[in-house]
């Protein structure tokens, strides 16, 4: 009778999970769910508050225009009126009632006066423009902004002794930044990926494993598994692989609830931001790293929560390791997402896959540390499911009130 | 008579935390629940552990079944050593005690489904067998009710049903009458009946003298975790009354004082 039961196992976890209905949308469907509409949402919509909108047009006072930057300024569109005879303290009223967005004041002959201005010379006083605008009102910034620049950029013109990547007939077609879309698209997946997946993993499996084993424990049927003949390991297996596969499902929900927001998370000035840089052989490395991870992950926490008396103890114990893998996660953004090269570093489990993650991403990878990091993962998942078996033989750990 | 069972030496010490220091008013920080208890049951027959809550008859029964280990001695259930061969008396052995719960989530049907396949019973067998019991307890009008949603008394057919799967010829009851109505009681007493009646062995402690003096063959009287007396229940009884019996070997024990 010493059959394997490692699948009747997985199967009533399984159905146990399935089954209900609330428990698959609160662990698969939600996380997920949330994440995209809070990022895709939220974020959007705090974009549009700080966002000016882009065919508004300024109203703008400009007091002594010169000659000289009046074409820029029409070029801007705004709506620019003369307030030569305007009485400034009326103006700035206005703007502060975000009524009208600026006012721009030149000294007066500041053309003859920048002409004549020596920058050698300490005892003058180089021309002042004023500009007054509201921060609080986006369109004002905004056109703050513009004005400033523009002003600055023909102050520059005037002084000009060098230009730096200027355009000209002979560098029209050059491209001065030579990385490439994936270059930069790696570069932002490498550093952020592998933190939010580990983050989103762990997650996953705190939301089933406590309640699968110290819930059990808890409640008193995992006595009742312990009586029949079945092997302590095979019930070990038949958890980890199956609570592994269901934290899996939920980690990748909230994943992808971020994939599918992260144009909207990262901003949308970034064009072409795509996963699409990526062959399908990078996503099953990818895959494999993600489930060995996973092993090791669920198999931690099984052990923690076979060792606490109550879900609710093993939920407060699991918090330490997680800001402990969190902090592994954050390595990624460390290094300018350069994964260690060294294959000793590739025996660490967690950082390992971290590690692996990066440079996957990154395009930066050596496939044999990528395999180093998922065999060393499941070893250390197959020893740890040792260790739980050993726990569920242990009747002071087991049956401890 | 074939001995099913014979325990030897069986020793157990629990180690007591602060709190449970306190409550038993003492500063030693382990406590015998079992004391060198050794007594064999027959093939075919109901022995009882009958003694005073607190005497370690439980403690005994989790030995036996091996859900925990002894500190010292052995029991041998049909040839096999508790201790050196526990998967071995697992599969022999049917065990029922309140300490075995079924999950709430999952209905009767799902379960004996689950158990006999942990058992690695046959379909073809498993569907006769729960056709059987579920009908014997009446099991079948709640076979697709969720655990949660039943009665003590239900449940407690239900796990009865489930520790039968594998058709054990030892079983082995704790308290199986304990918090049931009288209804419930009497089809759970009539079926231990049943069972011997089928040349199963069983095995059953109570701290219910009628429930002893209705079924068993041969009584063990277990006080403070040591087996004070042990032999058929006319001998035990000696022409008493069970209660008075027991009372009467409690008093000579403990010199007539209660506590």
């Amino acid at each position: 009778m010493n059959k394997n039961n490692i699948l009747t196992i997985v199967k009533k976890e399984f159905a146990r999970f399935f089954g209900d209905k609330r428990l698959v949308f609160t662990t698969m469907i939600m996380p997920g769910l949330l994440i995209y509409v809070i990022y895709t949402f939220m974020l959007g919509g705090i974009r549009d508050t700080f966002e000016a909108d882009k065919d508004y047009r300024a109203k703008v006072y400009v007091q002594n225009m010169p000659k000289s930057v009046q074409p820029m300024f029409e070029g801007l569109g705004m709506d620019i009126s003369n307030a030569d005879d305007t009485d400034i303290e009326s103006i700035k009223s206005l703007i502060e009632n975000k009524e009208v967005e600026l006012l721009v004041v030149f000294p007066p002959q500041f053309d003859s006066a920048v002409a004549n201005y020596n920058v050698a010379d300490t005892t003058q006083m180089a021309p002042n423009v004023l500009i007054y605008s509201n921060v609080a009102n986006i369109e004002s910034d905004n056109a703050e902004g513009f004005v400033r620049t523009m002003l600055t950029s023909y102050e520059e013109t005037i002084s000009n002794k060098f230009n730096i990547n200027a355009y000209t007939e002979e560098t029209a077609n050059e491209k001065f930044d030579l990385a490439t879309d994936e270059d930069f698209m790696g570069k932002i997946f490498s550093s952020m990926l592998p933190f939010m997946l580990l983050i989103f993993l762990y997650s996953g499996c705190m939301a089933v494993a406590p309640e699968s084993i110290s819930g059990e424990k808890e409640r008193g049927t995992i006595a009742t598994l312990l009586v029949t003949p079945m092997s302590r390991s095979h019930l070990a297996f038949g958890k980890i692989i199956s609570l592994s596969f269901i934290a899996l499902i939920s980690g990748l929900s909230s994943f992808l609830g971020v994939m599918l927001s992260l144009p909207e998370f990262i901003g949308s000035e970034i064009e072409g931001l795509s996963t699409n840089i990526y062959t399908t052989s990078d996503y099953l490395l990818i895959l494999g790293i993600i489930l060995s991870t996973v092993l090791i992950l669920i198999s931690l926490i099984s052990i923690i929560s076979a060792y606490a008396k109550t879900v609710k103890e093993a939920t407060t114990l699991v918090l330490p390791l997680m800001i402990v893998i969190m902090m592994v996660g954050l390595t990624s953004m460390i290094g300018g997402g350069e994964p260690q090269t060294s294959l000793s570093w590739y025996l660490i489990p967690v950082y390992n896959s971290v590690q692996a993650m990066t440079g996957i991403f990154s395009f930066n990878y050596s496939l044999i540390n990528v395999g180093i990091t998922i065999v060393v993962n499941i070893i250390y998942a197959g020893a740890f499911s040792y260790v739980l078996a050993k726990m569920f033989n242990s009747e002071k750990i087991m049956f401890s009130k | 008579m074939e001995e099913i069972l014979v325990a030897k030496g069986l020793k157990k010490t629990f180690t007591l935390s602060r709190k449970q220091q306190k409550l038993e008013k003492t500063n030693c920080k382990t406590k015998v629940a079992v004391d060198d208890l050794s007594f064999s049951a027959y093939k075919g027959e109901i022995f009882g552990l009958l003694g005073p809550n607190g005497a370690g008859k439980t403690t005994t029964l989790r030995m036996v079944t091996t859900l925990i280990r002894p500190d010292s001695g052995d029991a041998i259930v049909d040839s096999f050593s508790i201790t050196a061969n526990p998967q071995q008396v697992r599969e022999r052995i049917g065990f029922l005690t309140s300490e075995l719960k079924l999950e709430d989530f999952f209905t009767p049907n799902y379960l004996f489904d689950f158990f006999s396949e942990l058992y690695g019973i046959d379909p073809a067998t498993r569907d006769e067998r729960k056709g059987k019991l579920f009908s014997r307890f009446g099991i079948e009008k709640f076979a697709e009710v969720k655990v949660a949603n039943l009665s003590t008394g239900m449940k407690q057919k239900v796990s009865l049903a489930i520790s039968l799967v594998h058709n054990p010829d030892i079983i082995i009851f704790d308290e199986p009458t304990n918090g049931l109505d009288v209804l419930t009681a009497k089809t759970v007493t009539d079926y231990l009946l049943e069972l011997r009646d089928m040349g199963k062995s069983i095995i059953l402690s109570t701290h219910i003298f009628s429930l002893v003096e209705k079924v068993c063959d041969r009584v063990g009287v277990i006080i403070d975790g040591r087996m004070v007396a042990c032999d058929t229940l006319e001998n035990i009884k000696n022409g008493k009354s069970l209660e008075d019996r027991f009372f009467d070997i409690y008093s000579e024990l403990k010199g007539g004082n209660d506590e």
